[in-house]
This record gives C-alpha cells, sequence and structure tokens, in this order.
C-alpha cells in the first residue's frame, strides 16, 4: 500500500511541475488554461489519492477523498469562468506569426463564405 | 517527522514559486487571476502534505479543504466581476 501510494504522489508531482512550468511557457492566456484546468488538476487529484491510500481506513481519508472530489469539479470550472470573462471582454487570443485580421472580421469573412456557398449550391439545384 | 514527506513538502514549495512569477509579470489580469488559482491549489496540496509531516493530518486537512474552497469562491467572485465590464481595457 505504501508503494503505491509513494507511485501515485510522484505521477502527481509530475503533473504539478508540468502545470508550473506549462503557465510560464505556454504563450499567451487561452493556451495557459490548458496548465491550470488540465494538468493541475490531474496532478493534485493524484497527490490526494495517494495521501488517502497512505492514510488507510480513518475519517481523515473521507475528508481526502472529499477534497479529492471537489478539486475534480471545481479547478475546471474556475477556469472556465476565468477564461468565459477573458471571451466576453475581447481578450484576442494568440495567432502564430502575429494577428492578420481581427476576430469580428474572421466572423464577418467565414459567415459571407458560408452564405455565398449556399447560394452556389441553391444555383445548381 | 518522516523524511520522504518533507522532501515532497519542499518541492511543492518550490513549485508554487514558478506561478508567481506569472501572478507577478503576467501580460493581462486574467493571467495573474488564473496564476493565482494555481498558487491556491497547490497550497491546498502542500497543507495536506504537511498534514502527514507533522503527523496531525485530522487537523490539517479540515484548514486544506476550506483554502480550496475559499480559492474557489475567490476564483469564481473575481470571473464574475470582470465579466461584468465588457470592452473594457485589460
Amino acid at each position: 500500500m505504501t508503494i503505491l501510494a509513494a507511485i501515485l504522489v510522484f505521477c502527481g508531482l509530475f503533473f504539478l511541475t508540468v502545470s508550473s512550468v506549462g503557465i510560464i511557457r505556454l504563450p499567451d492566456f487561452y493556451t495557459r488554461t490548458h496548465a491550470v484546468g488540465k494538468s493541475e488538476t490531474l496532478g493534485a487529484m493524484l497527490v490526494i489519492g495517494g495521501l488517502a491510500i497512505y492514510n488507510g481506513l480513518e475519517l481523515s481519508t473521507v475528508k481526502l477523498l472529499l477534497m479529492l472530489l471537489f478539486i475534480a469539479l471545481v479547478n475546471p470550472t474556475a477556469t472556465h469562468v476565468i477564461a468565459r470573462a477573458a471571451i466576453r471582454s475581447a481578450l484576442q487570443p494568440w495567432v502564430k506569426g502575429g494577428r492578420k485580421e481581427s476576430v469580428e472580421s474572421a466572423e464577418d469573412r467565414i459567415v459571407e463564405e458560408a452564405v455565398s456557398e449556399i447560394d452556389d449550391s441553391g444555383k445548381k439545384a | 517527522m518522516d523524511v520522504p514527506f518533507i522532501a515532497v513538502a519542499v518541492f511543492v514549495a518550490v513549485l508554487i514559486l514558478l506561478p508567481l512569477y506569472r501572478v507577478l509579470a503576467g501580460p493581462t489580469l486574467f493571467d495573474r487571476v488564473i496564476a493565482a488559482g494555481l498558487i491556491g491549489t497547490k497550497g491546498a496540496v502542500l497543507l495536506a502534505i504537511l498534514g502527514f509531516v507533522y503527523g496531525r493530518i485530522d487537523m490539517f486537512i479540515d484548514l486544506a479543504l476550506v483554502y480550496a474552497v475559499l480559492n474557489f469562491i475567490g476564483t469564481i467572485a473575481t470571473g464574475k466581476y470582470l465579466e461584468k465590464r465588457r470592452g473594457g481595457k485589460l
């Protein structure tokens, strides 16, 4: 049991390291949400799960499992709320090689292309 | 005082320093908020590990739970607050 707990804790430490490096190295906010929403959640869950296995059958183990469940539910939710706030206040996503057109003009262009395609298919029929 | 738990606790404490750079130097406000959330989650994990370091997990796990809940509430409140000022300066 101790060996299993150690394996889980060290796997969790690896994912915590990945999230810490990711939030420094990734280029913009929307990519950094991946480091927070996924790596950090899995890492924290693995560490807490390893500690719960090490602790054995006690009341503290139930609380540790409760904390594991809480982190699994809450960490992606909080990340999602912040990402939604960012996209609603018009934070522009990063593109490789610099941005050529704004989001609004890109949306307009995509809608125009879709409309012209529909018109073409209507003419053929 | 188990030596492996002390080593793990020190490692997590060092990992907390990396998002601190993003909190200080983040280009936008959202980067700072999300990095602060990262620090909060790692802090809750660190508190749970510290419970095993001191051999008093029954006390420290309550602190860790409350810390995780408060971190979540703070992030959600900041997100809802930022959502209201649309098109504002970041």
